[in-house]
């Protein structure tokens, strides 16, 4: 049987249990996503990797590859769709790109430029959520958390230290840290942690190197994330095998 | 709160902890008998966390780190269960917790004057606790007692056919601090308000009757009259009964389970609280024919929060059951060995969901998990599980005795048996009517006395909402489906705020998983109250349907992806009633301007003409620039 599947026209080939991500991402084809990462289990919640397989929509991340599917990615109707959640993300949040520090390397950003995002056209929420600077080493700006739990993943899952969750329930929902004061000082978190590499946006910065690398000099700032993740990720899927 | 109300609570914190002290070792005292009650064990955690909240009043943060050590889990996994569930509080929320029931129904009873009227008398905020510390008053989502509102829970315990009278005696009665339990007792009455029985509700069964069909029929026996049967799952989607009960018995797995999934949280339904209550024995004779079927010795009933009251009668009941061999060991003397535990929901819609209730049975956040695989193959703690809701169990029990060919012949090809319909709304006897598949709505509302009626919902807040001109139309999964919440409303009531309210449940109740769940209910219980105050233009009315195109299809289960259809109907059908909210036909600002320079008032304590921005007065202001400073 040829393993391979057709995304937006193109053979893909994928290996048996890959998903439709994994297997996209090997073969250097870009499907938009934020709270996927190769390296950690799939989670499927910031939806941006929905496709549409034999007319139906799916999440690109969680769903195995099979023999002869058809696989929309690049449509109207999925950009569309990518961007109007971009806009719920922005305005859920607190985000100001141009005071970010992230900014130029925030996948949030350069999946928005990548979706055509002009505007975030919702009402702003506005909410109200504090920074945690405790950290001698790391402070944390939870003004700009997607929930996408990829801190959560990397803790838990390399660092084998469960420092963060998500708690609460919808839009209360936000990221906690494993202490009773709430304080990331009174984690074992340590700036050396995978977790601390992993924040797809601004919220867990590493302190005395924000602008180490000018704005204009960033990773996309010099290309577009279709261009830069797929070289990024079909790296490491291939190292990961 | 005031300086005074935190001084009170900080009083009241102080008495609960003070290191060292007496009370805080009674205190972890209770907490080790709680832990060690539930064997330390993780997944028992929403249990523990209730049984520790009634002890303590809330959940503190030394007593979420005293619970994390005692089971060994992560202190922020603790925090993240604790902080997903309505019914548990990480900050004092007072000796009394009221809980108005907020469904559509409760308020077109007048839930909402009666319960300005408590916090008027017990001089609070809805939400706050009161400034001594004493009692707090908020909201919650519908209590499944629709046929019986204005309803309530008080300190998680029911009352039902709330008047303002009661609620007078009840602010007295809060206010002399007198125990919940000792309040008068018709106040806890719940009525099963059964309207038409049919082959269910009038089964005439002795209590393990079918369950010694079923050993009689034996697995393969059982199965096949249940394939005949057709019956399939009553929560509303419809599953193939047999089809889910053979794959979880063909799944490979150290153990096998059953759970019943009597989270009843869909707005408006009520059946499975009657079933409950007074076919309790049918229920689990079904538990224990689907343990028979698919080689489960264990089951567990995941009982709505909101049903506590309930509790230890079914505790009792079950107890009844093992000591007349109809539970446990050696069921009826045949070597058939299968036992029930009830776990007790903290207040979650999303639990309905089945790989959410597994989560929640695990001790974990209600966040449904990724499907496949799913729980016949893949459920509780990674094992093949059956999760079936509490009516499709009572059927399989009659089918066990009367046979799958005697129920197929009840109600239409494609939609066998009967159903229980929950009727509440503007009708004249609400309660529970059973009737074969294939009824009319018009049918039901005849029955149940329904006059002028302008709308149905057929599903809850989840489901369609029908116009008279389809009153017609029959329910049954290939027409009209439902997991039997019926919501009537005449033509005095504004579908506008049915609306409004079904948003804002879905805006509470969405778990938080995905974006387009997550933010989009928020987005449109936003857009609906902005029509609510006068802002609103046909742009919003075209953003609520861009939302409902988004969330259907994009959202991770079915609470997304169902939160959209009776609004989006609602807009097609009642087009009148969001259009009279429309100031403007074209563009109506999104703010306020006037009501943003509220804050600044406040901080100045002016709210004379010239600091105020509306049209006269603004104009008024430029006239005499003086009077504006302070």
């Amino acid at each position: 049987m040829n393993n391979s599947f057709l995304l937006d026209g193109e053979d893909v080939p994928f290996t048996p249990g890959q998903t439709v991500m994994q297997a996209a991402a090997a073969a250097g084809k870009y499907i938009p996503h934020l709270c996927w990462h190769p390296d950690f289990t799939a989670h499927g919640s910031c939806k941006l990797c929905t496709v549409k397989i034999g007319g139906r929509f799916a999440t690109a991340c969680t769903t195995r590859a099979a023999a002869g599917q058809e696989v929309d990615n690049r449509t109207e109707e999925l950009t569309a769709k990518r961007r109007t959640l971009l806009q719920l993300l922005f305005v859920e949040g607190n985000h100001f790109c141009p005071s970010c520090e992230k900014s130029g390397n925030c996948v949030l950003q350069a999946t928005a430029y990548e979706m055509g995002m002009l505007s975030p056209h919702f009402d702003h929420f506005y909410p109200d959520r504090a920074v945690d600077a405790s950290h001698p080493d790391v402070l944390l700006d939870f003004n700009r958390c997607i929930m996408c739990e990829l801190c959560v993943r990397a803790s838990r899952e390399v660092d084998g230290k469960d420092v963060f969750a998500l708690s609460g329930r919808g839009a209360k929902s936000h990221l906690i840290v494993n202490s009773e004061s709430g304080r990331l000082a009174d984690t074992d978190f340590a700036v050396t942690d995978r977790a601390a590499e992993v924040c797809p946006v601004g919220v867990i910065l590493k302190k005395r190197v924000g602008f180490t690398v000018p704005i204009g000099q960033r990773d996309y700032d010099e290309k577009p994330i279709s261009e830069k993740a797929v070289g990024k990720v079909a790296d490491g899927v291939k190292e990961t095998g | 709160m005031s300086q005074r109300g935190k001084m009170a609570v900080k009083s009241m914190h102080d008495s609960l902890r003070i290191p060292g002290s007496q009370e805080d070792s009674v205190a972890a005292a209770k907490i080790a008998t709680i832990l060690d009650r539930h064997g330390r064990d993780g997944t028992r955690l929403v249990q523990i966390l209730r049984e520790v909240q009634d002890v303590e009043g809330w959940l503190s943060p030394a007593t979420l780190s005293a619970i994390a050590e005692g089971i060994g889990w992560p202190r922020a996994q603790v925090e993240s269960t604790a902080n997903f569930y309505s019914f548990f509080h990480t900050r004092p929320l007072g000796e009394y917790r009221v809980l108005f029931s907020d469904n559509i129904t409760d308020r077109m009873l007048g839930n909402q004057d009666l319960m300005r009227s408590l916090c008027h008398k017990l001089w609070l905020e809805p939400g706050q606790a009161s400034e001594d510390g004493l009692v707090s008053v908020d909201t919650t989502s519908c209590t499944g007692m629709c046929d019986q509102g204005p309803a309530l829970l008080a300190n998680y315990r029911t009352i039902t056919r709330l008047t303002p009278e009661r609620i007078d005696e009840m602010a007295h009665l809060i206010r002399r601090r007198v125990p919940v339990g000792d309040w008068p007792s018709d106040w806890f009455h719940v009525e099963d308000n059964i309207r038409r029985r049919d082959v269910l509700l009038d089964h005439g069964l002795a209590p393990g009757e079918a369950l010694a069909a079923a050993l009689d029929r034996g697995p393969a026996g059982l199965l096949g009259q249940i394939e005949r049967s057709a019956l399939r799952g009553r929560g509303g989607a419809g599953f193939g009964s047999d089809i889910k009960w053979r794959s979880c018995r063909d799944a490979w797995g150290d153990a096998h389970y059953v759970i019943c999934n009597a989270d009843e949280g869909e707005p408006g339904t009520f059946k499975d609280r009657v079933l409950l209550s007074s076919y309790f024995d049918m229920v689990v004779d079904g538990m224990c024919i689907a343990g028979f079927a698919i080689g489960a010795s264990k089951g567990f009933i995941y009982l709505r929060g909101e049903y506590r009251y309930l509790l230890d009668r079914l505790e009792t009941r079950l107890a009844q059951r093992r000591e007349a061999g109809l539970l446990g060991r050696n069921i009826l003397g045949r070597g058939f060995t299968f036992d029930i535990e009830i776990h007790l929901g903290a207040g979650a819609y999303i639990c309905g969901e089945e790989s959410a209730l597994i989560e929640s049975l695990e001790g974990k956040p209600g966040k449904p998990r990724i499907r496949p695989p799913f729980p016949v193959t893949h459920g509780y703690l990674g094992q093949p599980t059956t999760v079936n809701n509490v009516e499709t169990l009572a059927l399989a029990a009659l089918i066990a005795v009367k046979g799958g060919e005697w129920f197929r012949a009840i109600g239409t090809p494609a939609s066998t048996g009967t159903k229980l319909l929950s009727v509440s709304g503007d009708v004249e006897r609400p309660g529970i009517y059973e009737f074969p598949f294939g009824v009319t709505v018009a049918e039901v509302l005849a029955a149940a006395g329904a006059n002028d009626t302008q709308a149905v919902t057929t599903a809850g807040a989840a489901g369609s909402c029908l116009a008279a001109d389809e009153f017609g139309r029959h329910i049954a999964f290939e027409d009209v489906p439902t997991g039997g919440s019926i919501m009537v409303f005449d033509r005095s009531r504004d579908m506008f705020e049915v609306a409004r309210n079904f948003a804002h449940f879905f805006a509470h109740e969405s778990c938080g998983f995905c974006t387009p769940c997550r933010v989009g209910t928020a987005v449109n219980a936003r857009l609906l109250d902005k029509l609510a105050n006068d802002h609103g233009s046909p742009y919003d009315l075209d953003e609520m349907e861009k939302m409902h195109r988004l969330m259907q299809g994009a959202s991770h289960c079915g609470l997304g992806n169902t939160a959209t259809i009776a609004l989006r109907d609602m807009l097609a059908k009642f087009r009148p009633a969001f259009d009279r909210r429309l100031h403007s036909p074209d563009y109506e600002p999104g703010f306020d301007l006037d009501a943003a320079l509220s804050q600044a008032r406040r901080m100045t304590g002016r709210d004379d003409p010239g600091a105020h921005l509306t049209d006269n007065l603004s104009a008024q202001a430029g006239e005499h620039p003086s009077e504006a400073q302070p």
